[in-house]
């Protein structure tokens, strides 16, 4: 199997995962979730090392959720990877499970950092990078953050000190939907030319379709291949569709926070199924 | 002859300046002892790293910075990413000394502080120059209520030390501390007091510093070394104060300062903040909550944004000096 169908058949799966985990909780930000599926899957099922037995290994490479209402992606990840068991996926959000609806460290094995207000995730990995840098490590700093998220002035704060302090470990991964809880991100905020403000800021710039399995990979390989202790840091900014793989979603008018009727689910499913199948046959 | 030598002498101006002294004239100090005391503590500890935003001289990091270039990091003029760096370094181990003035770390940084270090309990050590009304420059650089915002943070621990012997002993205490603190820092030339009593700094503790029979005096930060010299000079008017010094106001020691608040001796507590949540009303609410009702008059800054204006003379408007303690005595008396 090609790395790049093993990443789209993990990408399928948690799609599927954060269906299930949508429909146990009747609601959620399953849009994002599935937007992200095709980034999520090439980060945990070809760029990441990690320990599945041991999510606290000293020597893993972080990958840090900034926006914690992706958490449903970031668990369908986690069980993916084999972090967390797919049996518990369906607490999602539910009293006293370990998947919160919005991400947590002090919840979840293998979650990084506590999201939910944004902009922190980056200046949370520059920290990271600097202490695992400062000690040795030659582990790398992956930083998941929405268009939205640039928005928030601390974001751009991080963005300068990584590139001061030259954190080559340090990858921040945009996920450009552009949509924002108010609408359309160009009519909250213009964020745009988001690849202009950050080659700007010092950053080695990638913008790729962040739902095309190939172009991910060859993004991370060019950002690998200069991710060097004492270097640029770098920023895959990846246009996604939200709702992606599952057509109903994808057309229905855009909102942060998806309504899916209880026998919409069904035909959800049986629509990535199809697209799934179509593509690979 | 000129006109300009007949004229009046204009009176000398009394001038703020940013980092202005609360030392009195002649009083012993011992210079940048918060430097000193990280320095000392990063010997021992290899873990230590220091951080500043753009802040590293007037918050005596520049003394760390100089012994270990290499276990510092410059962040620019930027709290939000002092914090959330700070954060990012102590998951990986380190433990994070980050300093800035008190008001950027309260103000204007509180939700990277609260989130990504209080919430996950991790071990950075907030330095924050200027506490309460330690400069005369206004309400810009003015943290009056520092420990009123801090005070509702879960996991945080607060200290309000006196002088360079409580920096000097807590620095270490810090660091070995597992969860976050906020240290209410004095810097530049600070005043030695506590080297003349029988006291260590202990985090966590109240320490009774004098007994006496009429009035009991609760302190922390510089208020104590006020409280010091206010009970010398009270003697004078035949009133005999205890003082109770807590540099520790969260985890707060309610068992020692409740056991001299609950006598019939007048209770007067003593901060270097407003009187909106802090020492007060940490007192006041330990002891409700212990069943003493009592009065206890407060001596702390009003509920107002402060002038700007020269320390000497904004401490002497606003009650914290000396002179304005006795009077506060003397007329609750």
């Amino acid at each position: 199997m090609s790395r790049r169908s093993r990443v789209e058949a993990a990408a399928y799966r948690m799609r599927h995962h954060v269906l299930n985990m949508g429909q146990a909780q009747g609601q959620g930000y399953v849009g994002q979730a599935l937007d992200a599926a095709d980034i999520l899957a090439a980060v945990y099922a070809d760029q990441l090392r990690y320990r599945a037995d041991d999510p606290e290994w000293e020597g893993r490479d972080r990958f840090l959720l900034s926006t914690g209402h992706y958490a449903i992606g970031h668990y369908a990840a986690l069980a993916e990877a084999g972090i967390v068991p797919v049996a518990e996926l369906e607490t999602y959000g539910s009293d006293d499970s370990r998947l919160p609806m919005s991400g947590m460290s002090t919840y979840t094995p293998g979650m990084e950092i506590s999201g939910g207000s944004l902009g922190h995730g980056l200046t949370i990995a520059v920290g990271t990078a600097l202490g695992l840098r400062h000690q040795g490590s030659p582990a790398r700093v992956f930083n998941f953050l929405s268009d939205g998220e640039l928005d928030e002035g601390s974001t751009w704060e991080a963005a300068m000190g990584a590139h001061h302090h030259q954190l080559g470990n340090l990858t921040a991964i945009v996920d450009i939907n552009a949509l924002q809880a108010d609408g359309k991100t160009d009519s909250v905020l213009r964020t745009e030319p988001v690849a202009d403000k950050w080659a700007a800021c010092g950053w080695f710039v990638q913008r790729i379709d962040g739902n095309d399995v190939a172009a991910l990979l060859a993004a991370f390989d060019a950002a690998a291949a200069q991710a060097v202790p004492e270097g640029q840091p770098s920023v895959i900014l990846c246009d996604t569709r939200i709702g992606r793989g599952v057509p109903l979603l994808e057309d229905r008018e855009k909102a942060h926070f998806m309504r899916i009727e209880e026998h919409e689910w069904q035909i959800c499913r049986e629509q990535l199924t199809a697209g799934y199948e179509g593509d690979t046959k | 002859m000129s006109t300009a030598a007949t004229a009046a002498p204009k009176p000398k101006l009394k001038t703020s300046a940013m980092i202005a002294s609360f030392a009195d004239p002649g009083q012993k100090t011992t210079p940048a002892p918060f430097g000193h005391a990280l320095v000392k503590a990063a010997q021992e500890n290899e873990k230590i790293v220091g951080l500043t935003a753009d802040l590293g001289k007037y918050t005596d990091m520049h003394i760390f910075a100089q012994a270990y270039p290499e276990r510092f990091f410059q962040m620019g003029m930027a709290e939000q990413l002092l914090f959330g760096a700070a954060a990012g370094m102590a998951q990986t181990g380190l433990v994070p000394f980050a300093s800035t003035y008190s008001v950027f770390a309260a103000r204007r940084a509180y939700d990277f502080l609260c989130l990504d270090i209080a919430e996950p309990n991790l071990n950075v050590n907030i330095v924050g120059g200027l506490p309460g009304l330690t400069t005369g420059y206004g309400p810009s650089h003015q943290a009056t209520e520092d420990m009123a915002i801090f005070r509702g943070m879960p996991n945080l621990t607060i200290v309000d030390p006196c002088d360079s012997v409580d920096i000097e002993q807590a620095v270490p205490q810090l660091a070995a501390s597992e969860g976050p603190t906020y240290l209410r820092l004095l810097r530049g030339n600070v005043p030695t007091v506590l080297d003349e009593y029988d006291y260590t700094f202990e985090l966590g503790k109240a320490k009774v510093l004098r007994g006496g029979n009429d009035v009991v005096f609760v302190s922390s930060g510089l208020m104590t070394m006020r409280a010091l010299q206010a009970a010398k000079e009270l003697a004078a008017h035949n009133v005999d104060v205890a003082v109770v010094h807590t540099p520790t106001i969260k985890p707060f020691d309610a068992g020692t300062v409740l056991a001299e608040v609950d006598t019939d001796r007048l209770v007067v507590t003593l901060e270097n903040h407003t009187v909106v949540g802090g020492l007060f009303e940490t007192v006041a609410g330990a002891a409700v909550r212990a069943g003493i009702g009592k009065r206890i008059v407060p001596v702390a800054l009003p509920d107002e944004f402060l002038e700007a204006g020269a320390l000497p003379t904004l401490h002497e408007r606003y009650g914290l000096s000396v002179g304005r303690i006795i009077r506060t005595v003397l007329d609750a008396l």
